[in-house]
C-alpha cells in the first residue's frame, strides 16, 4: 500500500498541500488528536499534580499518571519502569549520570560507530570524569554492526553497552535480542537508543529485554520537551537521583534527606505533564493506525525511494539492501547535500542534509555527511516522486 | 526567491573550479572555520608583506555556496591591503545578512554569493570563509 490516508489528520500538512515532507525522522508532524488532547487538558483538566489537596489536581495527577501507564502498556513494561524527561538525550544523560554503581576507572562502554551523538557524548562525559573508557563497534560498509567485532570487544570490564535500535542516519535495525543477550553473558548493561524504533514499527520491551530504554515524544507524533527513559524495575532502584528539587524527594531536611523510590525519584519539579498526556495520545494514534501496517508502508515507500535513486547516475545509497525501516540516506556525485536539500525545498521536498549528529559514521564512509529522506506514517508515493524529480533537477543544475 | 539567484553561473563554476585552492608551504597564518550544524570547515591561509596580503590560499570541505565564496574571497583579497580585505568582509557580510544593500562596484564577483540573502538557511556557508579569513588575518598580526 502506498497511501494509508492519514495526511488530512495533519493539520500542517493539510495547511501544506505542496509540501512534500521527507524530515520526520528528525521530528515527526503532530496528528490533531494530539493537538486537541493538550488543548483539552489545559482547558479542563490542568493544575500540578501530586499535590492532593483539591479534586483538580487530582484529575490532572490522573491524567499524567494515566499517560505514564498508556506508555508502558504500548512498550509492554510497567509503570513504574517509566520516567518522564524532556527527551532521548535527556534519558541518555540521566542514565549516564546515574548508572547504578557509579563509573570506576578502567570502566568499559561500548557504543557504535552509527550512535547519534546523543548516545556518544553523554558517555564521553561520563568516562571524562570517572575515567572508564569508551570503545566502538565498528560498521561493516553496507551499514550493519560488526558482531564479531562487538564479540571480541565484550569482557569483565564492559559495564555498558549502548546502542541504538534503528540507526537515524542509515535506516539500520541493529539486532538488540542478540546484543542484550551476549552483553548479559559478560555481566554488562544494555541501553536501547529507540528514538527511531518507536515511531515506526511494534516495540516490545519483554522481548528485547534491554536495562534501559529511550525515546522522544516529537519524533513519536506527540509533543517536544518529553521524552521517556524506560528502566528495568530491579535497576531503577539502584540509581542514584539526576537532579534535586521538588516531587522527587520522600523527606527533606537539613541533616538528610531521602529519595521518592522511580520514577518519582527522577522527576525533580514540575513536569511536562501536557507533554505526557499528548504523548500518551500518539501512541493510541500510532496504535490505532496499526504498527505493522506504519511500518510496512514506510518501508514499502523507502524501497521504491531507494531503487529509483539507484537507478539515478551517480548516486551512492548507505544502509543495508533490504531495506529496515523508513529512513533513505543518499549522497549525489557532484551535488553537495546543502545544495541538493535547497534544491529540493525549491520544489516543496523538505529533506535533512548534512552529518545527522552522527559524524564519527560519516567519517567511516570518508563523507561529511549525506542527504537524508525519512518517510512517516502520512508519507506517499508523491513524495518520493517529488524527491526523484528534485535529485534530477539538481543533477542537471550542476552537471 | 529563484535558484538562478542563488547558484550563479560565476558560483557554479568556482564551485566547479576553486581558485586558490590548497595548503601552501611555510610562512602562512592560518584559522580553521567550521559550521557545526552542517560540519562544513575551511581552512584559510594568509602571508602578510607590510600590511598587505601577499598571498592566500584555501582547502576545506563544503557545499556549493561555501566552496565558491571561499574561492571568489581569496580572488578578491589577494594583493589587498589589510584594511581593505577587513573592509570588504564587513560589507559581504552585512550584505549576505541583508543588512545593506551588495554594493556592486565594490565586491565586483563577489556580488554573487549575495544570491544567499534570500535563503537565511545558507548565510552561513557563504559568511564561513570571510569569518575564517578575518580570524587568519587576526593570526597574522600577531
Amino acid at each position: 500500500m502506498s497511501d494509508l490516508g492519514l495526511r488530512d489528520a495533519f493539520p500542517l500538512l493539510a495547511a501544506r498541500p505542496e509540501l512534500h515532507f521527507l524530515d520526520t525522522a528528525a521530528s515527526a508532524q503532530k496528528p490533531r488528536m494530539v493537538l486537541e488532547a493538550e488543548r483539552e487538558f489545559y482547558s479542563e483538566r490542568y493544575a500540578n499534580i501530586h499535590r492532593g489537596a483539591y479534586a483538580l489536581s487530582v484529575e490532572a495527577t490522573d491524567a499524567y499518571e494515566g499517560a505514564r501507564a498508556r506508555i508502558a502498556a504500548f512498550l509492554n513494561a510497567s509503570p513504574r519502569e517509566v520516567v518522564f524527561v524532556r527527551g532521548a538525550t535527556e534519558a541518555i544523560n540521566l542514565v549516564a549520570h546515574s548508572f547504578p554503581g557509579g563509573w570506576r576507572e578502567g570502566d568499559e562502554i561500548v557504543l557504535t560507530e552509527m550512535e547519534h551523538h546523543a548516545n556518544i557524548v553523554p558517555w564521553q562525559l561520563a568516562a571524562q570524569r570517572s575515567g572508564a573508557v569508551v570503545r566502538v563497534v565498528p560498521v561493516t560498509d553496507e551499514g550493519r554492526l560488526d558482531l564479531d567485532a562487538f564479540g571480541a570487544m565484550l569482557g569483565p570490564r564492559t559495564r555498558l553497552v549502548a546502542v541504538a535500535h534503528v540507526s537515524n542516519a542509515l535506516g539500520t535495525l541493529n539486532p538488540v535480542e542478540e546484543i542484550v543477550c551476549r552483553a548479559r553473558q559478560v555481566g554488562a548493561m544494555v541501553l536501547v537508543d529507540g528514538a527511531q524504533s518507536v515511531p515506526g514499527r511494534k516495540v516490545d520491551l519483554a522481548e528485547l529485554d534491554p536495562d534501559f530504554f529511550v525515546f522522544s515524544g516529537h519524533k513519536t507524533y506527540g509533543p517536544t520537551g518529553i521524552g521517556v527513559l524506560v528502566g528495568r524495575n530491579d535497576v531503577l532502584p539502584k540509581m542514584p537521583p539526576y537532579q534535586g528539587g521538588g516531587d522527587m524527594i520522600a523527606k527533606v531536611s537539613f541533616e538528610g534527606t531521602t529519595y521518592k523510590l522511580p520514577p518519582g525519584r527522577f522527576e525533580a519539579g514540575t513536569p511536562n505533564i501536557a507533554g505526557a498526556v499528548g504523548l500518551a495520545r500518539a501512541l493510541d494514534f500510532l496504535e490505532e493506525t496499526g504498527l505493522d501496517r506504519i511500518e510496512a508502508h514506510e518501508k514499502a515507500l523507502a524501497v521504491e525511494a531507494r531503487g529509483r535513486l539507484l537507478r539515478l547516475e551517480g548516486v551512492t545509497v548507505y544502509g543495508p539492501e533490504d531495506v529496515q525501516s523508513g529512513i533513505v540516506s543518499f549522497n549525489v556525485a557532484g551535488v553537495h547535500p546543502h545544495d541538493l536539500a535547497t534544491v529540493l525545498d525549491q520544489q516543496g521536498v523538505a529533506i535533512r542534509a548534512g552529518h545527522h549528529c552522527c559524524q564519527p559514521l560519516w567519517h567511516r564512509y570518508g563523507v561529511p555527511g549525506s542527504a537524508r529522506a525519512s518517510f512517516g506514517l502520512y508519507n506517499t508515493m508523491a513524495d518520493v516522486e517529488a524527491l526523484i524529480e528534485g535529485v534530477q533537477a539538481a543533477q542537471r543544475l550542476f552537471s | 526567491m529563484s535558484l538562478s539567484e542563488l547558484y550563479q553561473d560565476v558560483i557554479l563554476d568556482h564551485n566547479r573550479r576553486p581558485r586558490r585552492y590548497g595548503q601552501p608551504g611555510e610562512n602562512y597564518a592560518s584559522a580553521e572555520g567550521t559550521n557545526p550544524l552542517c560540519g562544513d570547515s575551511v581552512t584559510v591561509f594568509v602571508r602578510t608583506e607590510d600590511d598587505r596580503i601577499a598571498d592566500i590560499r584555501f582547502v576545506g570541505s563544503g557545499c556549493a555556496i561555501s566552496t565558491a565564496s571561499a574561492s571568489l574571497m581569496a580572488e578578491a583579497v589577494a594583493g589587498k591591503t589589510v584594511a581593505e580585505a577587513l573592509a570588504l568582509f564587513k560589507h559581504v557580510h552585512d550584505a549576505a545578512m541583508g543588512a545593506a544593500e551588495p554594493d556592486e562596484a565594490m565586491l565586483g564577483e563577489v556580488a554573487a554569493i549575495c544570491g544567499v540573502r534570500e535563503f537565511p538557511a545558507r548565510v552561513k556557508c557563504a559568511t564561513l570563509a570571510w569569518h575564517t579569513l578575518k580570524e587568519a588575518i587576526e593570526v597574522a598580526g600577531k
